[in-house]
């Protein structure tokens, strides 16, 4: 192998051919840290549960299957035509939306809180509309 | 038989990266015309709840049935035995898999909802021919892939025979299959037809080898590499066989049609004063691209005629797919037959489009796609012969 | 005949009784309303009678689904979608002219089921062709299929949208027979409207159900399906057409 080029002993993890992955992987790391920490969004979500003694099923399921049960009910109302309110999409709206905006979007909304916070977009309000219905009741 | 040597293109000259920086400003308008299109909705194209498939369409099932056709020549060399068509099978196979993958991303991207594609692959009507076709291009990719292989891997040389008959029959049912996403529309007179399938089997016949010819002399021409006169003649002849096939299917189609008085209407209005249809009918699709071809390719004659030629196919058979699928549309739907209708939503009367930017950006990007693929193609595996030249033994 | 057989016959008579009238007992729970928990049935199947003499210049039902399912247009009539339309008519032969509501026919053989690739386009076994918005990728060939232009395609972003009447941009949509009223034992908007401030010329009900008007009036009087040459069986027959 030839001899190194002359640079800088400062230079060389960058600049010596095939010692590119590591400067790569470095500034990389730089770049997203530098986005996350001023993003901000390694705060949390923000989750008020401003309705309601208790949610449909207990928090630790709700936190892992909420979407698969959102699913399969889902299925069942529209296929079917089953429509208990227990589990309907309106029925969590109801309860969760926030008590300022009325929606489970936006400032301090319930669901998008989260899924920004976990980076998961999700699909149902492009249809669905977010905002509590007045006259609504829903059966816990 | 002496064998062909094959070579990858040398890809370093400036003219080949200015030909993948034009064809990347291509693809970049059609990502971004589909990036629109998905945010805001497809308010912003012409399409209407009248035309719901518009220009994007046009141009991607003008580039399936393209990709189908342009296999025919290594099938010619592989399930006829056609000796004189063995060295051109390589770059048949790839020309066939770039235009499939560049009419597929226009599909792709113009739906509704892109986002979607898995739930596309994932859940299926079998009885709709939509979901047969999801099968048949993804099927057309890895069937061509392996025909491809064959060919390209001096050891499986003895298996292209039975690749190429795979490939060959699988390209007859997806031709098949796209002809009837049409030709299975009861509602439509336009389209209720058996004889649409057939159609789109030697449309793809025609417009197949005319994008082969097209690819296959700016390939040599551009690489250095030798193309014999008897060899171009050959196809030239081929193709003028596959225009007159096309000729012959239209002729039937519409002297059918003009025997059966429910349908006079509708040929009415393509033949005599469907406008812009009419033009494209006479002009586009029977004079550019049907007579004129017959007349350079077996009058003409000479390397000139049959590129002017192939271009000719090319544009008249993207105006038979306007005529086809944007002049069907527009032909009101005789909901209430022997009555003349009227309503809101644009009953009755003759529908009103015209193509627009982001449509036109998405189709000629599909075709940049399916350009770029078969130039990176070429220049990363041997798919070209090192010379077509008439006098190489393995001419004989 | 020893006791255990008189045994066994005797259940197996009561099983038999049973399943016999267990269908009946099914029909006379379904005529009343359908509650909210059951899956749809195949032995109920709705449909409409429109009586088109009655029907005149008046869009009474074309207002009640726009306020209803929340399909007020934007000002482009080419894009705006249109769950159900006015239609005028004159017979080219005589100059007669009719008008009448067109909207999705909820045919017993939809081609729009047919040619969907996910199956999003799908009948509900009580005879209500709907679209499962959940699994439309939006490729429109089922607009394509309708003899009838019955479907939309929606395009540009929706918002404010009814909670019972999910609509979202890039997926398709037409007529649900009001499915959130009918699944709570109402009536379509459009029918509603049209019997309390139109002419009276919209019928809904229980095509299966030989207890009621529609049924009866089918059975008794002319009525005709559209395109009958597709022979689709739709569930919206109209009269005096």
């Amino acid at each position: 192998m030839s001899a190194p080029p002359a640079t800088s002993r400062w230079g060389w993890a960058i600049i010596k051919k095939g010692n590119w992955a590591p400067a790569f992987a470095g500034a990389t790391f730089l770049v997203v840290a530098a986005t996350l920490a001023g993003a901000g969004v390694a705060d949390g979500p923000v989750i008020k549960i401003e309705r309601g003694e208790a949610c449909v099923a207990p928090t630790d399921e709700m936190r892992r299957n909420h979407m698969r049960m959102l699913f399969h009910q889902r299925d069942r109302t529209m296929r079917e035509g089953i429509r208990a309110t227990r589990f309907s999409l309106k029925g969590c709206v109801d309860c969760h939306a926030s008590a300022k905006t009325g929606s489970v979007l936006g400032e301090e909304g319930f669901c998008s809180s989260c899924h920004a916070y976990a980076s998961v977009k999700i699909d149902c309000f492009e249809c669905h509309t977010p905002m509590r219905q007045a006259g609504f009741t829903s059966r816990p | 038989m002496a064998s062909v040597q094959y070579r990858e293109i040398e890809g370093r000259s400036r003219g080949f990266f200015v030909i993948l920086m034009t064809l990347g400003i291509f693809i970049t308008a059609g990502l971004a015309a589909a990036w629109a299109m998905e945010h805001e909705g497809h308010v912003i194209t012409g399409m209407t709840n009248r035309i719901v498939w518009g220009t994007p369409h046009v141009f991607a099932v003008f580039l399936i049935v393209a990709a189908s056709g342009a296999l025919n020549v290594a099938s010619v060399a592989s399930v006829f035995g056609r000796e004189l068509y063995k060295p051109l099978a390589r770059l048949s196979g790839l020309l066939a898999l770039a235009l499939l993958a560049g009419g597929l991303a226009v599909l792709v991207l113009d739906l509704g909802r892109p986002d979607r594609l898995i739930v596309a692959m994932t859940h299926y009507n079998f009885k709709s021919i939509f979901a047969w076709n999801i099968f048949l291009y993804t099927g057309f990719f890895a069937v061509v892939a392996l025909y491809l292989w064959t060919m390209l891997e001096r050891r499986m040389n003895g298996y292209t025979v039975r690749a190429g008959v795979l490939a060959f029959l699988w390209r007859l049912v997806l031709t098949t299959g796209t002809g009837s996403i049409f030709g299975f529309l009861v509602a439509r007179e336009p389209y209720n037809s058996a004889l649409l399938a057939p159609l789109f089997i030697v449309m793809s016949f025609a417009f197949g080898t005319a994008a082969f010819v097209l690819v296959l002399m700016a390939a040599c021409r551009w690489s250095g590499r030798a193309l014999g006169d008897a060899l171009l003649a050959r196809l030239g002849n081929l193709l003028g066989i596959f225009v007159a096939a096309v000729l012959y299917f239209v002729a039937v189609h519409h002297l059918t049609n003009l025997y059966i008085a429910r349908q006079l209407e509708l040929e009415r209005f393509l033949l005599l004063d469907g406008g812009i249809y009419t033009w494209l009918f006479w002009i586009g699709q029977v004079l550019v691209g049907g007579l004129v071809p017959l007349v350079l390719v077996f009058a003409a004659r000479g390397r000139g005629a049959l590129a002017a030629a192939a271009a000719c196919v090319i544009a008249g058979g993207l105006a038979q797919l306007y005529v086809i699928i944007i002049g069907g549309q527009a032909y009101p739907q005789s909901i209430f037959p022997g009555k003349d209708l009227s309503s809101s939503f644009f009953d009755g009367v003759v529908a009103s489009y015209a193509p627009s930017l982001p449509e036109v950006a998405l189709g000629v990007g599909g075709v940049g796609l399916a350009a770029a693929l078969t130039v990176l193609g070429l220049k990363v595996l041997p798919f070209l012969p090192r010379s077509l030249a008439d006098d190489e033994p393995a001419k004989a | 005949m020893n006791p255990e057989r008189r045994q066994l016959l005797g259940w197996s008579v009561a099983a038999a009784a049973g399943a016999a009238l267990a269908p009946g007992l099914r029909l006379v729970e379904l005529a009343l309303a359908r509650s909210p928990e059951e899956a749809a049935s195949a032995l109920q199947r709705w449909g409409l009678l429109i009586d088109v003499a009655k029907c005149a210049d008046c869009d009474e039902c074309v207002t009640a689904c726009r306020d209803e399912n929340g399909w007020t247009g934007l000002g482009r009539p080419a894009t705006d979608a249109q769950w159900i339309r006015k239609v005028s008519l004159r017979d080219r032969a005589t100059g007669h002219v009719q008008t009448l509501p067109l909207m999705c026919q909820h045919c017993e053989h939809p081609p729009c089921v047919d040619v969907c690739p996910t199956g999003a386009s799908f009948r509900r076994a009580d005879g209500i062709v709907l679209v499962d918005k959940h699994t439309c990728i939006g490729c429109r060939y089922c607009v394509m299929a309708c003899p009838f232009g019955a479907r939309s395609f929606i395009h540009e972003p929706v918002s404010g949208q009814k909670p019972d009447v999910p609509r979202g941009k890039g997926t398709v949509e037409s007529c649900t027979l009001c499915v959130h009223r009918v699944d709570r034992g109402e009536r379509p908007a459009c029918v509603e409207a049209c019997n309390r401030d139109g002419r009276k010329a919209m019928l809904f009900g229980d095509l299966n159900d030989s207890s009621s008007e529609i049924h009866r009036r089918v059975r008794t009087e002319p009525s005709t399906a559209l395109r009958p040459d597709l022979a689709l069986n739709p569930g919206v027959r109209y009269q005096h057409l």
